[in-house]
């Protein structure tokens, strides 16, 4: 029987790596990730979970350790925020590229300068392009559920990709929850052990992370992007597989009261449950609005997001991250590429919010909505709005 | 990979993660394409030292019978040979197209 607790969601993040079996962890400790690797540590040590727990000097190290971990056919799994993901950044891609199904929370914060320990999404755009699967969880339970299910997606031998879970820093990471945990028995019966596909084994040599000449890295490169964009279909098997076990169904693009919705907001993240008091509160008072939760990032779900937004006039997409200097911050970016060829694709408007901790209350998409609302029947003056910037 | 030529090899064709299953995809190289010069041995001044077999950075250069040295299809004219030859009996000489 499944059962409540009401827990710390790093914590319970902690308890998911322990109910998939971690064989390997390296991890080096950095805020807000902090208690997630150091329980895990202690349950290492205590016995309770049987793994190796290797104590690195970096992140550099701990994503290094973990791909040769990885490589002897390992279940594996790390953990990072920030300047810790930023320093694992050259070794990101390598794990990528030999397709091995690592497995890291990232409690997102964001990156120095000025220093912050704080939560927005920077670090974790820093590292779009590292070939990975991204998903974004918003609240304790959802952590918990994609923890135990990143590890099905990434060992999928038709995937065999490294999973990241994004979740925000202190504001998700640091807060006690109440969750539904499921028997082990269930989460062995869900995800049974990771056989390799190929493995560093004596007994049958092989050569991983071979140099590529010019002749193939194309092909290479082909391959990945090839088994990035159909993980898709996989990611979505394991969802409804989880789903009908447990009665918690994902999708990659949540829609929260769309219906007859001619604005919609767009949020990832823990921004998502404030959004959803808003559009309460604006539905109440009688506006059409509705919000779209982004959950998985990479793959990007192109078709969702066209079929999400359609009969809608206008989109509001909230980033927390910046893209400087750029034409926009890395979730519109995405989404307007998107919509590019969509016909009747409603307007984008964009808003970057909650970067370094600043805090977001409902009152806040309210006032988005109603500025891009009033901006919509003008002439557009700027990309995007940093909202809430003083001067 | 496959055993196929590299330049002919498709993105399907690549195994999982570029993993390597068998070995010598190195000795299938022949980097000697790079090369714009090579070295070439007057064996009258040669004395069979083997200072240039020890120097090759890359065992370009093999053993031939008698004890004289020539290199193979994996030189690449980078001419340490020649700079470091005892009696200074190994010249580079440009390839021709």
């Amino acid at each position: 029987m499944a059962h409540r607790v009401g827990m710390e969601v790093s914590l319970a993040v902690s308890e998911a790596v322990q109910m998939a079996r971690a064989e390997a962890i390296a991890a080096y400790p950095i805020t807000p990730q902090t208690h997630i690797v150091e329980h895990l540590s202690s349950v290492v040590a205590n016995g309770e979970l049987e793994a190796e727990f290797v104590n690195v000097e970096s992140e550099h190290s701990a994503i290094s350790t973990c791909i040769g971990m990885s490589a002897t056919g390992a279940r594996t799994y790390t953990a990072t925020s920030s300047q810790g993901l930023a320093l694992m950044n050259e070794i990101l891609f390598i794990a990528s590229a030999l397709r091995l199904p690592i497995v890291m929370t990232v409690a997102n914060r964001a990156l120095s300068g000025p220093l912050s320990i704080w939560n927005d999404h920077g670090d974790i755009m820093a590292a779009r392009d590292i070939g990975w699967i991204q998903i974004f969880v918003e609240n304790g339970q959802e952590a918990f559920d994609h923890s135990v299910m990143a590890f099905k997606i990434a060992e999928n031998h038709e995937v065999l990709l490294p999973t990241i879970i994004n979740l925000d820093g202190f504001i998700l990471s640091h807060v006690v929850e109440a969750m539904e945990f499921p028997d082990q028995e269930l989460v062995d019966k869900f995800l049974p052990p990771y056989h390799p596909r190929y493995c560093l084994d004596p007994a049958k040599p092989v050569t991983m992370g071979a140099f590529a000449m010019p002749e193939v890295y194309t092909e290479v490169k082909m391959a990945h992007q090839t088994a990035l964009t159909n993980s898709y279909e996989h990611i979505l098997k394991v969802w409804k597989e989880w789903g009908d076990l447990t009665g918690r169904h994902y999708q990659p693009v949540e829609k929260y009261k769309t219906e007859g919705a001619k604005t919609l907001l767009l949020t990832m993240g823990c921004l998502s449950e404030v959004a959803e008091v808003a559009v309460d509160e604006m539905r109440e008072a009688g506006m059409d609005v509705g919000l779209l939760r982004l959950r998985m990032w990479r793959p990007f779900p192109f078709a969702d997001l066209r079929n999400a937004v359609a009969g809608a006039k206008l989109l509001i997409v909230c980033d927390r991250a910046l893209s400087l200097g750029g034409a926009a911050p890395p979730v519109l970016a995405e989404v307007r590429s998107a919509l590019y060829a969509m016909r009747g694709r409603p307007q984008t408007a964009s808003f970057v919010i909650g970067l370094g901790g600043r805090d977001v209350a409902p009152d806040a998409f309210k006032a988005i909505v109603a500025q891009a609302q009033e901006e919509a029947q003008q002439k557009p003056t700027q990309e995007y709005h940093i909202f809430g910037v003083r001067g | 990979m496959s055993s196929k030529p590299m330049d002919q090899v498709t993105w399907q064709e690549i195994l999982l993660g570029a993993v390597l299953t068998e070995p010598g995809s190195a000795r299938e190289y022949n980097t000697g394409d790079w090369r714009s010069q090579h070295p070439v041995w007057t064996k009258s001044r040669c004395i069979r030292c083997g200072v240039c077999w020890t120097v090759c950075p890359e065992g370009a250069i093999s053993e031939e019978p008698g004890g004289y040295f020539d290199m193979n299809t994996y030189c690449k004219g980078c001419g340490i040979c020649a700079k470091e030859c005892v009696t200074g009996c190994i010249s580079m000489v440009p390839e021709e197209e």
